[in-house]
């Protein structure tokens, strides 16, 4: 495994970097805040991204996709997440295809996979049920009555579960919480009766849901693959979505470093630029080293994904940890060598405070994937 | 099979054969081999083994084969060390010549320096050491005063180093000596290679607080250094000085790896376990096993970046500075982990109560405070980072 970029990869980063530089910068999201936009992303935007390919660059081509690899993706994460541009690709063209491919029937993978690929249609992914990232402790249930599948429980902090089309539920069809069998993955329309979407608003203004489930009937159909045995799939794809995450967090990060150099190297107090002294050059210096360390662990664990090694849970661990320590030390940084303009509104320097935070929850905090990594490494 | 396969099979049937089975055991300190005039061989298989590595070269593998380098390519490169450390090979030859001579020689000596001297470094003939720091010049290196008269044949040096390490046992000593009092601080300096054997060079060891001496003062009156000695051109040494420490740096960023640099090969997490207990399998004390879990992790990520930046070409750069920085300070880490799970079996000094590998943790904690210190600080490296990557103003 060479800790590189293919040129595919560079050039679809490239292609990523111009694309949010030109149409998302910044202040994209800005106005989408603004005006209370309950997506958060923009349609025409997402049409622009979905023409582009990026909705299906981890469907096989056989369902209309590239198969171009979680690498892929993560390198476009990576530049939207620069200009903090919101998209369905994480919800959609990350979780949700990755649970229908992994999981699902033939059929149901052509069903489904081409919709997304064209973007006619968003998912979303609902696992957790506690205030903290755990995806075996599901309370959940699904049973099985007159060919029917009855769900009850309730599901919190679904990423886009407030539009998705199709919701991807994680339900408990044996077993006790805690334990990785006895789990199903079962495919609602969000208009389904007997599920409650409500949106819930977060600090970074972005598209999450709860969703409550009373009696939602579903067709046999909608279970996805076979029933009980979901568990190791959902770890597999969480691991995916936490690598692309990671990447987006190491996009974050990268900005908003950026931001601040160049920041100290155009304020002035006492008569020179402050990033002359040295209190700040050093610890500018020290989030340099860890910002090169996030990029290798992400750049890690990728290619880990990619090639389907046996290292991926280690190194998707360690990339999320790494990238959500380096995503806090560089917000809370940005914001104290700023001063006071960094804690205006006005300025966006914030925006990153709170992605970042919110980034450091979705698929376990560094605490989680610190103690992950403990069990695995055997310590 | 690629090519890269077939010399993959060739070097692990020559080391098969040529590398003896007790330089296949962990290292005792007392046989590693430094090489040189006067070195002496504990152990004769460590005698053997430098010579069939220098012999091919394979001490130095990246350097060019007329110069009696390996001339091996970086994939090859690699697949060397890959598989010395298969077979857990001790390393054949430790030398300051091959870390950061030998490099500065092919970038700025001239033919007759480099035939002299590359062949008697890479086989062990001659060991080296280093002088640039001055009682009055350390991290401000470059106000450094010991100078060079140009005397038309030699120069006659005067004045004092320090800090130099292994300057009792070296045979030869890259110096940086002023020799344009006039000019301004960076342009007045040359590099110039003097023998330790010329007269009136003396040296007087400096004890550490780990109770070793491996370095010392080292004192030059009127020592007669005959110019065909100078590498590069007069007045410019500092360029070469620079680049120098740079593959300093570089080889000291090892020591950030777990069994790297001057550790005592121990790992924290079996030290743990055996200190501490386990519980299930487990560390058994969490917040010990938390700390050293953070600790672990960081190596990895470290331990990929120093890959990462070997697969992009691995050029000596600023990065050097990233590496120094971080890899010091982890190693410091590591021992400070190492002995706080030892309670008070970490802190023996001599054999009364503490076993030998008890002791040498103790020794090799307090010997990384050097690292973060040799080599330039960790002040230094983060202002090297400051102003030369992120372009901060001075
Ligand atoms: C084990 C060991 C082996 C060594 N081997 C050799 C050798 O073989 N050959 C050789 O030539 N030298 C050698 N050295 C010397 C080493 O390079 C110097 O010790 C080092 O450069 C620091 O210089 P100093 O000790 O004079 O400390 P000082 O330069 O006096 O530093 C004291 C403190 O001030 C800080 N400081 C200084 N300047 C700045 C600044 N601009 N900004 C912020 N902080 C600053 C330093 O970081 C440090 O914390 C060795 C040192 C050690 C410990």
């Amino acid at each position: 495994m060479k800790l590189i970029l293919s040129e595919e990869q560079q050039f679809l980063k490239d292609t990523a970097q111009s694309f949010a530089r030109d149409k998302t910068p910044t202040n994209h999201f800005r106005k989408l805040r603004d005006d209370g936009n309950a997506k958060c992303w923009d349609d025409s935007i997402w049409q622009e991204m979905v023409q582009l390919g990026w909705s299906g660059i981890l469907v096989p081509e056989e369902f209309g996709g590239s198969d171009f690899g979680i690498a892929g993706i993560s390198v476009i994460m990576q530049e939207l997440g620069k200009t903090l541009t919101p998209s369905p690709l994480l919800a959609t063209s990350v979780l949700g295809v990755s649970t229908i491919k992994l999981l699902g029937s033939d059929e149901q993978k052509k069903n489904y996979l081409p919709k997304i690929v064209s973007g006619e249609a968003t998912t979303a992914l609902a696992v957790d049920e506690g205030n903290h990232h755990s995806p075996f402790d599901i309370e959940a249930t699904a049973t099985l009555e007159d060919d029917k599948w009855i769900l009850n429980g309730q599901k919190v902090f679904i990423i886009d579960g407030a539009s998705a089309d199709f919701i991807l539920i994680v339900a408990r069809t044996s077993g006790k919480k805690g334990e990785s069998n006895g789990l199903s993955v079962f495919i609602a329309d969000k208009n389904s009766t007997g599920l409650e979407v409500s949106q819930i608003s977060t600090a970074d203004c972005r598209n999450y849901a709860n969703l409550v489930m009373s009696n939602l009937t579903l067709n046999a159909e909608a279970l996805l693959g076979e029933v009980d045995i979901a568990g190791e799939i959902i770890e597999q794809v969480l691991d995916l979505g936490r690598i692309a995450m990671a990447s987006e967090m190491l996009g974050n990060t990268e900005e908003a470093f950026e931001i601040t150099v160049s920041y100290l190297k155009e304020r002035k107090q006492f008569g020179v630029l402050i990033g002359s002294f040295q209190a700040l050059q050093h610890r500018a210096a020290k989030m340099f080293c860890e910002i090169e360390l996030t990029k290798s662990a992400v750049l890690a664990a990728m290619h880990a994904a990619d090639e389907n090694s046996n290292e991926l849970e280690r190194l998707s661990s360690l990339a999320k940890f790494q990238a959500g320590e380096t995503l806090h030390l560089v917000s809370n940084e940005a914001i104290q060598m700023h001063g006071g303009i960094g804690v205006t509104d006005e300025y966006d320097i914030g925006f990153y405070l709170k992605r970042a935070r919110v980034a450091e929850q979705i698929f376990g905090t560094s605490e989680y994937h610190q103690a992950r990594y403990a069990d695995i490494s055997g310590f | 099979m690629s090519d890269l396969e077939v010399f993959r099979q060739e070097v692990s049937e020559w080391l098969e054969e040529n590398c003896p089975p007790s330089m296949r055991t962990p290292l005792v300190p007392e046989e590693e081999v430094w090489g040189g005039r006067n070195a002496q061989y504990v152990n004769p298989e460590s005698k053997l083994w430098l010579e069939r590595m220098g012999e091919k070269g394979w001490t130095a593998p990246s350097l060019p084969t007329e110069y009696g380098g390996g001339g091996l390519d970086r994939d090859q490169t690699k697949v060397l060390h890959q598989e010395l450390y298969k077979i857990k090979a001790r390393p054949a030859l430790n030398s300051f010549g091959i870390w950061m001579l030998a490099p500065c020689i092919i970038e700025f000596g001239n033919e007759e320096q480099k035939r002299e001297h590359l062949p008697k470094i890479i086989k062990g003939e001659i060991r080296w050491c280093q002088g640039y720091s001055e009682p009055g010049s350390g991290s401000d290196l470059a106000s450094l005063s010991t100078k060079a008269e140009d005397m038309g044949d030699h120069y006659l040096v005067n004045g004092q180093k320090v800090w130099t390490s292994y300057a009792d046992k070296a045979d030869w000593i890259f110096a940086l000596v002023r020799t344009g009092p006039q000019e301004p601080k960076h342009s007045g300096i040359s590099f110039l290679l003097i023998d330790m054997a010329s007269e009136g060079v003396s040296t007087k060891p400096i004890t550490l607080i780990s109770g070793k001496s491996p370095f010392c003062e080292t004192f030059f009156d009127d020592v007669k250094a005959p110019k065909e000695n100078l590498v590069g051109v007069e007045n410019s040494g500092w360029t070469i000085a620079k680049k120098l420490l740079q593959h300093e740096r570089n080889f000291i960023s090892n020591f950030g790896l777990a069994g790297g640099g001057t550790g005592s090969g121990a790992d924290v997490v079996s030290i743990a376990k055996k200190y501490l207990g386990e519980d299930n399998g487990k560390i058994a004390h969490p917040s010990h096993r938390d700390n050293i879990t953070l600790h672990k992790m960081k190596e990895h990520a470290f331990g990929l970046t120093l890959q990462r930046s070997g697969d992009e070409g691995g050029k000596a750069s600023a990065a050097s500075s990233m590496f120094k920085y971080y890899g010091t300070e982890h190693n410091k880490d590591r021992y400070e982990l190492m002995i706080s799970s030892m309670g008070n079996k970490g802190l023996g000094w001599s054999e009364q109560g503490f076993s030998d590998d008890e002791q040498a943790i103790t020794k090799a904690w307090l010997r990384t405070k050097a690292n973060s210190i040799e080599g330039g600080t960790s002040e230094v490296q983060l202002n090297v980072i400051s102003r030369r990557v992120l372009d901060l103003p001075s």
